[in-house]
């Protein structure tokens, strides 16, 4: 996983509430075996009209927002499939951050896995962040470590994050190397297992 | 001192596979890791670029089923013409074989969604965790499985390790009592439960559902019941195993035979939530006061009575949801205060993991029986595997439907996702048994319909949105 320490980026606005998986990439880009290269689906149907044209009112095709590293949503961002092309796509395209209220469980768990910060922060926070990259100025600063997003203005807001999480984040580190230092105590639990359980073993 | 508050059934299924603690994580193991060709290729590649084995492959059970056309299988996947999709689905041949996984490729009569292929092999048993890399693996839960949706850093982290970490979600039981009037059903509660609590209402919890008329359900309803869970954002369904599930599971194939179903069933019957269990959440819905619903927008809180209108943005409170609702109507072509059962439909779709099993099929044919789909209405049905394609033949509903005038097509996701060639054009209005009415999910520009499969049934003979009781 790529580690996230300390973002200054142009923040963009997308004050839309319960954007699903399917609008953040749409299933005709899943026929894939990468991870790269998915920013071209993200949020396909909203950048892209019927003819394949970009839609100059979108927030992301604006000429201020290019290069946007930061994503400021409406609420429950993330929700339904658990693609996790979601993130790979928000990532492809540059994305390393997004704000929101709240985010769906598993889009939320999938942005840990790669490096890709979910910021929760409050309702009139969110909407105060809007506002500032609806302006004229949109970089903010995310600093992980510090658990701050400094909005254009220079406002400052914390955020509370989960401590595993983020100690992970900030190092970038491997889960599955990180789990496998616990495979004594794996190899014991299936010991015991195949012993209480046996019928299992013989599926 | 006090005596111990009970536990619920998901704090059970938790502390019975709790492997470790580690920095404040619990590394806990899973019993079942089902996958498919599309959330898998990306996984694979990440274990042998670090020369990882795949850990319990014997655990571990495949299947095609997103990308997979839904007429000619038996060509078999040399003949999918889409090169991308061809190659997703040979590059799980690849993985499977490699890694000796079990594997039930497209046109096995065993292949199918793989949310109605674990449970009807008897893969999904009470008290086990299982995991896919799908997020309607919630459906699993109607056993008494603690079934999560993952995605493909987790699927990696499943194969290398077969376990997951994760952090303990909270307890939130929804009663659901009384009787259902004729015409409603599983269907009709889960909508009912996520037009209650919103899309999020969910978020960080696991639901068990309980009450009468989730004991009175099929185990199919309650798979429906379970498998909409992840759409309230729940992060699993359960349903506590009774004679309903024992019944069900006994004899399939790789359910316990013998001396080793007696071992197994006083451990099922373990898996039940304590009469003084603590919630951190309820919610009591009356079965009785639910008419048949349909999703009216684009998210699948937006739910109405069949009987009831097109709301109006107005209705809504938060400025949010009203620019919501704004948009949803142009996106579904619908006005405030219409009828809901003026709505056109141009396609029918019966089908995905939510109801395509044969309890589902079988009730969508006695709606059928003796009529016809009205003119100019592309209705079709689409077995959730093989399995249940073949006993639909061996009861003849498939001459049923056909001479109704719907399609009658081979297993897999087919139109509950616009990946595969089965996609609702821009535009057209569908009536679906499926999960999700997002904007674009069945084919770019498509309006989706949630319902039952009684309601799209109702609705392809009608032509429009359609009361089922007219047709019972
Ligand atoms: S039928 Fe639909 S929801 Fe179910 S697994 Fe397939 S694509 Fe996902």
């Amino acid at each position: 996983m790529q580690a996230f320490t300390r973002l200054d980026a142009k923040a963009a606005p997308l004050p839309q509430a319960n954007i699903d998986t399917d609008q953040i990439i749409p299933a005709q880009f899943l026929k894939t075996v990468e991870r790269e290269g998915l920013g071209r689906g993200l949020f396909f149907a909203m950048r892209f009209d019927a003819q394949g044209n970009e839609r100059p009112d979108f927030v992301l095709n604006r000429p201020e927002y290019k290069g946007a590293g930061v994503l400021v949503a409406g609420d429950n961002f993330g929700c339904g499939s658990s693609r996790e092309h979601a993130p790979w796509a928000l990532m492809d395209f540059g994305i390393r951050c997004v704000i929101s209220t709240s985010f769906a469980d598993i889009f939320y768990n999938n942005c840990f896995q790669n490096g890709l910060l979910p910021v929760v922060l409050k309702a009139d926070e969110v909407q105060a962040l809007m506002e500032e990259a609806k302006g004229g100025n949109h970089v903010a600063s995310i600093d992980l470590e510090a658990q701050t997003v400094v909005a254009p203005s220079g406002r400052t807001f914390t955020f509370e994050i989960d401590a595993q999480r983020k100690a992970k984040m900030l190092q970038g580190l491997d889960a599955i190397g990180e789990t496998l230092r616990a495979a004594p105590d794996i190899d014991v639990y299936e010991m015991r297992q195949a012993l209480a359980k046996p019928w299992l073993e013989e599926a | 001192m006090r005596p111990m508050p009970g536990k619920t059934l998901y704090d059970k299924i938790w502390d019975a596979h709790f492997v470790a603690d580690q920095d404040g994580e619990s590394i806990f193991y899973i019993d079942l890791h089902l996958i498919h060709e599309v959330t898998t290729p990306q996984a694979f590649a990440g274990l042998r670029a670090a020369k990882r084995p795949v850990r319990r492959p014997d655990r571990t059970l495949a299947v095609a089923d997103h990308n997979v056309p839904t007429e000619g299988q038996g060509l078999g996947v040399a003949a999918v013409s889409d090169d991308e999709a061809r190659l997703q689905l040979q590059t799980l041949e690849r993985n499977v074989k490699d890694y000796g996984i079990e594997f039930f490729p497209m046109g096995d009569v065993r292949n199918g969604i793989v949310h109605v292929v674990g449970p009807e092999q008897g893969r999904t048993q009470p008290g086990m965790t299982i995991v896919c890399g799908d997020s309607h693996t919630s459906t699993h839960g109607a056993f008494g499985a603690l079934a999560q949706g993952i995605g493909t850093s987790e699927v990696e982290h499943v194969l290398a390790t077969q376990t997951l970490r994760q952090k303990k979600s909270k307890n939130f039981r929804v009663t659901i009592d009384g009787e259902p009037i004729p015409g409603v059903g599983a269907k009709d509660y889960a909508l009912a439960v996520i037009g209650a609590i919103g899309t999020a209402g969910g978020t960080g919890s696991v639901i068990e559902y309980a009450g009468s008329a989730v004991r009175a359900l099929s185990m199919e309803g309650r798979m429906t019941l379970c498998n909409l869970t992840i759409e309230a954002g729940a992060r699993a369904g359960l349903v506590a195993p009774d004679e309903t599930t024992f019944e069900y599971l006994k004899g399939r194939p790789a359910a316990p035979k013998g001396g080793a179903w007696e071992m197994a069933l006083p451990y099922w019957k373990t898996f039940f939530s304590d009469d003084d269990a603590v919630w951190d959440r309820e919610l009591h819905i009356d079965a009785s006061k639910i008419a048949p619903l349909v999703t009216w927008g684009t998210s699948p809180e937006d739910v109405v009575a069949v009987d009831g209108v097109v709301p109006s943005p107005e209705a809504f409170e938060s400025p949010d949801k009203r620019a919501a609702v704004t948009k949803a109507l142009a996106y579904m072509g619908l006005e405030p205060g219409q009828p809901i059962a003026d709505a056109k439909v141009d396609v029918v779709f019966i089908g995905s993991c939510t109801n395509s099993r044969i309890e589902d099929l079988r009730a969508a044919a006695k709606i059928a029986e003796g009529r016809q789909v009205a003119a100019g209405v592309r209705a079709m049905v689409v077995p959730g595997s093989g399995l249940v394609r073949e006993q639909a033949e061996d009861e003849g509903l498939d001459q049923i439907f056909l001479a109704a005038g719907f399609e009658w097509r081979e297993p897999g996701c087919s139109m509950c996702l616009g990946m595969n060639p089965d996609k609702a054009p821009p535009g057209q209005r569908v009536a679906s048994t499926s999960n999700r009415n997002f904007e674009g999910r069945q084919g770019p520009g498509a309006r989706t319909h949630l319902m039952s499969p009684v309601m799209a049934a109702a609705a392809a003979i009608a032509g429009h949105i359609a009361d089922v009781r007219a047709f019972l």
